[in-house]
C-alpha cells in the first residue's frame, strides 16, 4: 500500500469533486449490502404478481414462508460461518443427525418432548464443537473440516437409523408442534416460521449490536489484524461454529414438524441451498462483509422464484437457471464493491 | 522386496492359510457344484435403505435354509457403481456360482459381462439393467402394474366424479424407469391415455378417465422423501385447491403430501402410493394413505438364491414372465376400502407381508 505523490495530489483534488453516480451506487451498496437482494425481491414480487395473480395471495405467500423456513434457519448458521471467511458443508448432515437421534430416542413417547428438542440442539452443539475444534485447534481449513464431517455425521445418522424414518405418530407432540399453523389475518403462519423469525432477530441483533458481533466481522475481515487488536480469534471462531451447530439442531426440529416424519433422506440439497441464500443475500464469501437480513432476503428470493415460476406453469429448471445467474451476479457485485476499499 | 526362499515360502503358506480361514469353504472349493457349497454373492445398491436391508436379511435366511454360502456386499450409496464393480470382481475371484445384484447403473455392465464370461450366473433384483439382457434374468416388481392397480382402484372409488389429479413423481431432472413406470401405470389404470409410456407429463391435461372427466393439475418432483412430498403438494394446491386425487411415487412422499392436505384443510382427497413398506401399511391403517401397491423384496432374494442353487446343481434356468423381459415377483394392492373388480388385501394382511419396520 504505497502511495505515489501523484496519487496523493489526485486525492486532494478528489475531495471537492462530486462523485459520479456509479461511484455513489458503489458506496451505497458497500454501506448497505442488503440493498441489492431487496431490489431483486421487490422486482420478483412485481413480475410474478403481474404474471400470476395467485402468487401474491395470502395463501400462497404463507406457503412460501413455510417452505423457506428450514433453509432459512440453516442459512443463519451458514451466514455466521461464511462471515468468518469459512464455509460449512456439514449443514445437512448435522441437521439430519440431530433430527434422527432426537427422534429415535423419543420414539414411542419414551422421552418427554422438551428433552428430545434439547437433545437435538445438544447434538448440533456437539457437532459444532467438533467442527470448531478442528478449525481452531488443529488449524484445518473449514472447507476440508466440514467436507470430512459431512461424511462422518451423515454416515453415523444412516448407520444408526438403518435408513428408517420415524413417523410423526410415534413422536412426542412437542416435536411435531413446529408444523402447527395458526391464522394471522389472512395468512397462515406455522410455529416453525415464528421460531425462524425469532432466530433472525436474536442473531441479527447480536451481530449488529454486540462486541461479539463486531469480533465476528473483524475475524472474518482480517484474522491477523483482529489478533493484533487483542481479539481472541480462536474463541470467536469456536463460538461461531457452536452457534451454527445449535441453529442446525433447531432447524431439525422445524423440519420434523413440517415433514410429518423424521427421515434420514430429507433435505438432500441443504448445503447448496443454504450457501445460495447467503450469497444471494449479499454476504461476501471472503468474510467480514454482509448482514443477516440479506440472507433472509436471499432465502425468500429463492422461495419466491420457486413458487412464482411453478404457479406460472414454468419448468422448474428455469428456476435453477435463474438462481444460478443470481449467484453469479451477487458474487460479481461483491467483487465490484470490494474495489471501493482499495 | 526379496525374501530368502525359506521365508518367502513361509509367508506364502501363511497367506494361503489366512485366505483359507477367511473363507468358510476352506479347501472345499475345487469342482464347482460340490454337494453342499453353492456360493452366491448378493450385491445391493446400498446397505442403508430399508428395502435393501430387508432384501439382505431375506437372502441370509434363504441361504441358511438352502445350505448356500452367501456373501453380502453393497455400494456405498445409490449410484456407487465402482463399489459394486469391486464386489463383482471379488465374487469372480472367490469362485462363486452366481451373483444377485441390484445394479447402480450402466457402469457395472462390463463387470457383469466379465462375471458371465467366467461362468457365473447373474440375476438382477428389483432394478433391471439397461439393456435387460446384460444379466441372465431379472427378478423384479412390475412397477407399471403396481401403478395400474392403484389407478384402477382410484377410478372405481371416484365412481364417475370428476378427478383433479396431482402427480407427485420422483425427479424432474433425471429419467429413471421406476419413476415413469409407476406414474404412467397409474394413469393407464385410471383409463387415461399416457401418450409415450416412458415420459411423465406428456399426457393431455384434461379429458376423460374410465368413469368421468379428469384434469391433471401438476407433475411435481419429491425426491421420494417426506419433506419433498409436502412441498410438492403445497405447490399443486396453490395451483388448484380442489385436488381430489394424489398419486405418489412412494410412501414417504405420500406422508408429506397428506401433511400438506391436512394443513390446507381440504377434505375427501384420495392419496395412493406404491411400496408396501411396514410404515406405509401402517399409514393405510391410519387412513393417511388410501391404497398402496405392495412389492416383495424378500421374495426377490429368496427366488434368486434358489435359482442359482438349482442351476449350480444342473437344474433348469428360470424363465421371464409372459410379455415382460423380467420375472415378475408379484404385487398386491393394500387398502381398507376395497373396490369391486380390483383384487386387494387389507392393512392387517399387508402388515404380515410388509418389509422394513413400521
Amino acid at each position: 500500500m504505497t502511495t505515489t505523490p501523484a496519487a496523493a495530489t489526485a486525492v486532494e483534488q478528489f475531495a471537492p469533486r462530486r462523485r459520479r453516480p456509479l461511484e455513489r451506487l458503489q458506496h451505497i451498496l458497500h454501506a448497505h449490502p442488503s440493498i441489492s437482494p431487496l431490489l431483486v425481491l421487490i422486482l420478483a414480487f412485481v413480475v410474478f404478481s403481474a404474471v400470476t395473480p395467485r402468487f401474491a395471495s395470502p395463501n400462497s405467500l404463507s406457503l412460501v414462508l413455510q417452505q423457506v423456513a428450514v433453509v432459512g434457519a440453516l442459512a443463519v448458521g451458514q451466514t455466521l460461518v461464511i462471515l468468518t471467511a469459512g464455509i460449512d458443508l456439514s449443514v445437512g448432515a448435522v441437521t439430519i443427525l440431530a433430527m434422527m437421534l432426537a427422534a429415535k430416542v423419543a420414539e414411542g413417547q419414551s422421552l418427554p418432548g422438551i428433552l428430545a428438542v434439547a437433545l437435538g440442539i445438544g447434538v448440533g452443539l456437539l457437532a459444532g464443537l467438533i467442527n470448531g475444534a478442528l478449525v481452531t485447534r488443529v488449524g484445518l481449513p473449514p472447507f476440508i473440516v466440514t467436507l470430512g464431517t459431512l461424511s462422518v455425521f451423515g454416515a453415523i445418522a444412516l448407520l444408526y437409523t438403518k435408513g428408517q424414518s420415524v413417523q410423526a405418530v410415534d413422536l412426542p407432540d412437542l416435536l411435531n408442534w413446529t408444523g402447527e399453523t395458526f391464522p394471522v389475518g389472512e395468512f397462515r403462519i406455522s410455529v416453525g416460521v415464528v421460531l425462524v423469525a425469532v432466530l433472525y432477530l436474536l442473531v441479527g441483533y447480536a451481530l449488529a449490536n454486540t462486541a461479539w458481533g463486531r469480533h465476528v466481522y473483524a475475524v472474518g475481515d482480517d484474522k491477523e489484524a483482529a489478533r493484533l487488536a487483542g481479539i481472541r480469534v480462536d474463541r470467536v471462531l469456536l463460538s461461531v461454529y457452536l452457534t451454527a451447530g445449535a441453529v442446525y439442531g433447531l432447524a431439525a426440529w422445524i423440519l420434523i414438524g413440517r415433514a410429518g416424519a423424521a427421515s434420514p433422506n430429507a433435505i438432500t440439497d441443504a448445503n447448496l441451498e443454504s450457501i445460495t441464500a447467503v450469497v444471494i443475500g449479499g454476504t461476501s464469501l471472503f468474510g467480514g462483509r454482509g448482514v443477516l437480513v440479506g440472507t433472509l432476503l436471499g432465502a425468500l428470493i429463492v422461495g419466491s422464484f420457486r413458487s412464482g415460476l411453478s404457479l406460472a406453469g414454468v419448468d422448474d429448471q428455469y428456476r435453477v437457471l435463474a438462481v444460478g445467474l443470481l449467484v453469479l451476479l451477487a458474487v460479481a457485485v461483491d467483487q465490484w464493491i470490494r474495489k471501493v476499499k482499495s | 522386496m526379496i525374501l530368502p526362499g525359506g521365508r518367502r515360502g513361509t509367508l506364502l503358506l501363511a497367506l494361503a492359510t489366512a485366505t483359507c480361514l477367511m473363507s468358510t469353504a476352506c479347501g472345499a472349493d475345487e469342482g464347482a457344484g460340490g454337494d453342499d457349497n453353492v456360493a452366491v454373492a448378493l450385491i445391493t445398491k446400498n446397505s442403508t435403505n430399508p428395502f435393501f436391508v430387508t432384501m439382505q436379511d431375506g437372502a441370509r435366511k434363504a441361504a441358511e435354509a438352502e445350505g448356500v454360502k452367501l456373501t453380502v456386499a453393497a455400494g456405498k450409496e445409490d449410484g456407487d457403481e465402482a463399489g459394486q464393480v469391486q464386489a463383482i470382481e471379488d465374487a469372480i475371484a472367490r469362485g462363486d456360482e452366481g451373483i444377485l445384484i441390484t445394479p447402480n447403473g450402466p457402469g457395472v455392465n462390463p463387470a457383469i459381462k466379465k462375471a458371465r464370461d467366467a461362468g457365473l450366473y447373474v440375476i438382477a433384483l428389483d432394478t433391471p439393467p439397461d439393456p435387460a439382457n446384460t444379466v441372465d434374468i431379472t427378478f423384479a416388481t412390475d412397477n407399471f402394474k403396481a401403478g395400474e392397480l392403484i389407478g384402477q382402484w382410484t377410478a372405481k372409488q371416484l365412481a364417475g366424479k370428476p378427478a383433479s389429479i396431482a402427480l407427485l413423481d420422483l425427479f424432474a431432472d433425471k429419467i429413471v424407469s421406476v419413476d415413469y413406470n409407476r406414474d404412467q401405470g397409474f394413469l393407464k389404470g385410471m383409463g387415461i391415455d399416457t401418450k409415450d409410456p416412458k415420459v411423465n407429463g406428456d399426457e393431455a391435461k384434461t379429458g376423460s378417465y374410465a368413469a368421468g372427466t379428469y384434469s391433471i393439475v401438476c407433475n411435481e418432483p419429491t425426491s421420494g422423501a417426506e419433506d419433498g412430498g409436502r412441498t410438492a403438494m403445497e405447490r399443486c394446491l396453490a395451483k388448484n385447491p380442489a385436488i381430489n386425487v394424489v398419486y405418489t411415487i412412494n410412501e414417504p412422499a405420500a406422508v408429506g403430501a397428506r401433511k400438506a392436505i391436512q394443513a390446507a384443510g381440504t377434505k375427501d382427497v384420495l392419496v395412493v402410493s406404491i411400496d408396501g413398506g411396514c410404515a406405509g401399511v401402517q399409514q393405510v391403517k391410519d387412513g393417511l394413505i388410501n391404497a398402496t401397491s405392495q412389492q416383495y423384496p424378500v421374495k426377490m432374494a429368496e427366488l434368486g438364491v434358489q435359482a442359482i442353487k438349482k442351476i449350480a446343481r444342473g437344474g433348469e434356468k428360470p424363465q421371464t414372465t409372459g410379455g415382460l423381459d423380467f420375472f415378475d415377483t408379484g404385487v398386491s394392492l393394500v387398502t381398507d376400502q376395497p373396490a369391486s373388480g380390483v383384487d386387494s388385501i387389507d392393512s392387517a394382511a399387508g402388515a404380515s407381508t410388509c418389509w422394513g419396520k413400521a
